[in-house]
């Protein structure tokens, strides 16, 4: 066998393969079960990185066709720039995620087999590394039902309660929503491509030899774009993040939330640049207002929660928004030919897709450290945190930075490349795009600053402060590898965002074979790898680098000043007004921090606020007791699963009236059934 | 004899199998309606043996004398020990009075002979004009089943039915091959057996033959 990317990359997935058929053999062992088992999914995940990185960087173009599949249409499996990409972007969270699990799943206790868990992880690493690889209909959607089934299985993990196997209910029933249009529409794609005679329009390839005309590929990429989006969780197919991703262990959810979502990304920009190839303009616009509803009310949401994983749900319904705000802009510019334009916008929404699988990853396992720390999900009960877990506090904390885009870290310069796609395109033909674009960079703002709040608000409540709950646990810090797993992902965040000129030339390629146009950041120039330059270095440029030199020197002087002379902090009570009697409760809450962001986008949700004051007997002006109340729903519940559900029941019960259980009854449909068959046909 | 007169022979005897299944629907003794269904078995045998001889098909006979023992002699001699098992000496209870049923059955009749016509004019068949008869027949049956309260006569209704289908088959096509009807001819005997011991248990679950008790078993939503 010769060693080439795709050999390499099916290598990893048979690896992963090999934790399955332990977990049947050693299974009287948990602790050598779990430290080989996750080893070796991190080593194949590892591999698979390596199988990305190095497709990206030569560029070469791998396929192979595999002898399993259906007769007539074998596994066909591809390995380009693009889905090297992909495969690095899963390979890297796979591979800390891996590292981070043989810590964590030690502390999942010993009531469930991990066995469970171990074979459902490595099949759901499988199934999307599958979706990346797969070159033909029948593969890529085998793989991603893979994926859908092994995920459900991993939320459903602690079954025993009634609310986890209702959001993992709800998550296969939208999962397969999707995969159903998904279906259709490669459907639509074949049966253009070659008709419906053979198998040979599955293949990607013939798909991409073929010209579509402008109705069918809109049919196909309507149905694309809406299983794809029901996937990543786009407004207002998001309802299954929020109630998915809390329950599943965290590792799951970092897996899920920082990778699974980004195989809807890689489906769609398979499908729109790469299968149809040309597009009118308003495809882009439909993907870029959705990106930014998807932003802004993926954030407001985050906001509103107090429970910390689904606040961190919340915040990836946010990511892809931002995601597809650059692969929206990257079509509107590609249909109106502006291809130096396309290739950044794309660049910075493939960025940022590497940049949130690497902190979104860093925050679930964060998530999932304190969770395991305090058994406690409601932020409302914890509270310094930073005393007891400094190592979780660090890596937290450049997770939040990251994801708030404050250089020096990752999350900065991805959204910043989409600012730079917004704020340097031309005058576009279209008069509705003269409208959105502004707008459009005017909500992307929006969306930082609420997310930098959200974040504040996160570290603040969890870390900062006193414990607000009211019997504490003892709290550990976690164990080494949990914590290796989260340094790997945070050191990673800041490589990102001091040396993005690196990733960006690497994504080049994928822009010139999707695009048709390089970017060329560094192409001249002594010191070209510090800056940034998506232009001309008139316009813009950035260097993470000097930032972070920036950043050293200011902390070092602030330091040098406060602490080296003795005497000058002290540490001392908490001023109390004189009242006297201060108490845990007594302190900024999550609740309470959101406040004002609830006064002014109140309308957004559907908020339900009681206050009770229990008086004192005695004298009803000062009271005893109060007692507050709040809940924050998410509208689109109301908007557009509700009536749909209560349309199913009802026309379920209107159909039972047919079964009224009498034989005289069921005699008469068949009679009057035969009667008008024969008349009409007759 | 010549042809001609055979099939006029045939004509009117299919004209007494349909006339049979109305007597069966203006019946109101069950002991009487058996009788009429054994009659209506007569009339079909004969029918089939005339037919075999016009159209030289030996199998016919076999089909024939089969129709004869089973439908003439086994069934209705199974439905008759039912009867005495079960003790039913009440009449036949209607859903739609009598008058009307038949009234459904003559609208039913004209139904089929409109539904036969293109057949007819097509057919070079001497025995088509026998199958407007035999499809109103398997309407009558199934309107039977739908208008009658016991299960009993839901059972003779069904085996009305299956003459009349036979007659069908018999008219439109010179028989089906002897295979089939022999497999026909056990579904139906097996079928009368299966109706028996169903009857029995609705009996002793109910206390009646009552369809409209098994109502009961109907889930509540």
């Amino acid at each position: 066998m010769i060693l080439s990317p795709i050999n390499l990359a099916i290598f990893s997935i048979v690896l992963l393969f090999v934790p399955v058929l332990l977990c049947a053999l050693i299974r009287q062992n948990p602790l050598v079960l779990r430290v080989m088992a996750f080893s070796l999914a991190a080593f194949a995940s590892f591999l698979s990185f390596i199988a990305g990185l190095w497709t990206l960087s030569s560029g070469v173009t791998n396929q192979l066709i595999l002898p399993i599949g259906l007769p007539a249409l074998p596994f066909h499996l591809r390995l380009d720039p693009l889905a090297g990409f992909f495969l690095m972007v899963v390979g890297l969270l796979a591979f800390f995620v891996s590292i981070y699990s043989i810590g964590y799943v030690q502390g999942l206790g010993t009531k469930r087999p991990i066995s469970r868990l171990i074979v459902f992880y490595n099949l759901f690493i499988v199934g999307m590394l599958c979706v990346i690889l797969a070159d033909d209909a029948l593969s890529f959607l085998i793989a991603w039902e893979f994926m859908a089934g092994a995920s459900y299985f991993l939320v459903l993990f602690e079954d025993e309660h009634v609310e986890n196997r209702r959001a993992a209910f709800l998550y296969l029933v939208i999962a397969h929503i999707g995969a159903m249009a998904i279906l259709l529409a490669f459907g639509v794609m074949a049966g253009v491509a070659t008709g419906f005679g053979n198998f040979d329009g599955y293949t990607f390839d013939s798909m991409r030899q073929a010209t579509f005309s402008p109705q069918w590929a809109t049919v196909a990429f309507v149905l694309a774009f809406f299983g794809f989006a029901a996937k990543a969780g786009v407004i207002p197919l998001h309802v299954w993040l929020p109630e998915a991703h809390p329950v599943a262990p965290s590792n799951v959810s970092a897996l899920m939330s920082g990778v699974m979502l980004k195989t809807a990304i890689y489906g769609i920009v398979r499908v729109t640049f790469d299968l149809l190839g040309s597009f009118p303009w308003w495809w882009g616009a439909l993907v870029l207002v959705l990106g930014l509803i998807s932003a802004v009310m993926g954030v407001l949401y985050a906001l509103m929660q107090h429970d910390l994983k689904k606040l961190l749900a919340y915040h990836s319904v946010e990511n892809i928004g931002i995601i597809l705000i650059g692969i929206g802009l990257a079509m509107i510019f590609t249909s109106f030919k502006f291809t130096t334009m396309a290739a950044l916008a794309l660049i910075a929404g493939l960025y940022h897709t590497l940049n949130h699988a690497m902190f979104k990853g860093l925050l679930f396992m964060g998530a999932g450290a304190v969770v395991h720390a305090t058994h406690e999900r409601n932020m409302d009960e914890m509270g310094g945190l930073i005393h007891h877990m400094p190592w979780t506090a660090v890596f937290f904390l450049v997770g939040c930075i990251s994801i708030s885009a404050l250089p020096p870290f990752n999350g900065f310069v991805s959204e910043w490349l989409t600012f730079q796609a917004f704020l340097l395109s031309p005058s576009l033909p279209a008069p509705l795009m003269k409208l959105i674009i502004p707008l459009g960079a005017a909500l992307l703002a929006l969306t930082g600053a609420l997310a930098a709040a959200c974040f504040v608000k996160v570290f603040g409540v969890t870390f900062l402060g006193h414990w607000r709950g009211h019997n504490r646990p003892h709290i550990y810090e976690t164990c080494w590898p949990m914590r290796i797993g989260m340094m790997l992902a945070a050191m990673s965040c800041l490589l990102l965002g001091i040396v993005p000129t690196f990733l960006v030339n690497l994504l080049d390629g994928i822009a010139e074979t999707m695009v048709g146009s390089k970017l060329n950041v560094a192409a001249s120039g002594t010191y070209n790898w510090m800056w940034l330059t998506p232009m001309q270095p008139e316009r813009a440029s950035y260097s993470g680098f000097i930032v972070l030199i920036g950043i050293i020197i200011t902390i070092s002087i602030a330091y040098l000043l406060f602490h080296l002379k003795s005497g000058k902090i002290q540490r001392g009570d908490i001023w109390d007004c004189g009242f006297e009697k201060l108490n845990h409760n007594m302190q900024y809450n999550a609740i309470s921090f959101s406040m004002p962001i609830r006064r002014i986008f109140g309308f957004y949700f559907n908020i339900r606020e009681r206050v009770r004051l229990m008086p004192q007997l005695t004298s009803p002006a000062f009271p005893l007791k109060l007692y507050y109340n709040l809940r924050v729903r998410d509208r689109f519940w109301g908007w557009i699963y509700k009536p749909i559900i209560e349309a199913a029941f009802g026309i379920s019960r209107q159909m039972g009236k047919l079964q009224q259980g009498q034989i005289h009854l069921y005699l008469i449909y068949s009679f009057v059934t035969i009667i008008v068959l024969l008349a009409v046909v007759l | 004899m010549s042809l001609k007169i055979l099939e006029q022979v045939n004509s009117f005897l299919a004209a007494l199998v349909l006339l049979t299944a109305f007597a069966m629907l203006a019946q109101r003794r069950i002991n009487a309606l058996i009788h009429v269904f054994m009659w209506q078995g007569l009339f079909l045998s004969i029918s089939t043996a005339i037919v075999g001889f016009i159209a030289n098909k030996h199998h016919l006979y076999l089909s024939s004398v089969l129709t004869l023992s089973l439908k003439v002699i086994v069934l209705p001699y199974i439905l008759h020990v039912l009867i005495v098992r079960l003790k039913i000496r009440k009449e036949v209870e209607t859903i739609v009075n009598i008058p009307m049923t038949m009234l459904l059955g003559i609208g039913l009749v004209i139904f089929s002979y409109h539904l036969t016509r293109p057949i007819m004019e097509l057919s070079t068949f001497i025995t088509r004009s026998t199958l407007s008869v035999a499809l109103a027949t398997v309407m009558i049956g199934l309107l039977m089943m739908i208008t009658r309260k016991k299960a009993i006569t839901q059972v003779i209704g069904f085996l009305a039915m299956e003459n009349g289908l036979f007659l069908a088959a018999t008219s439109a096509t010179y028989g089906m091959p002897f295979v089939v009807e022999l497999g026909v001819a056990l579904d139906v005997l097996i079928a009368a057996f299966i109706f028996g011991i169903f009857l029995f248990h609705i009996n002793t679950t109910f206390d009646s033959l009552d369809v409209n008790q098994m109502a009961r078993l109907k889930e509540d939503i």
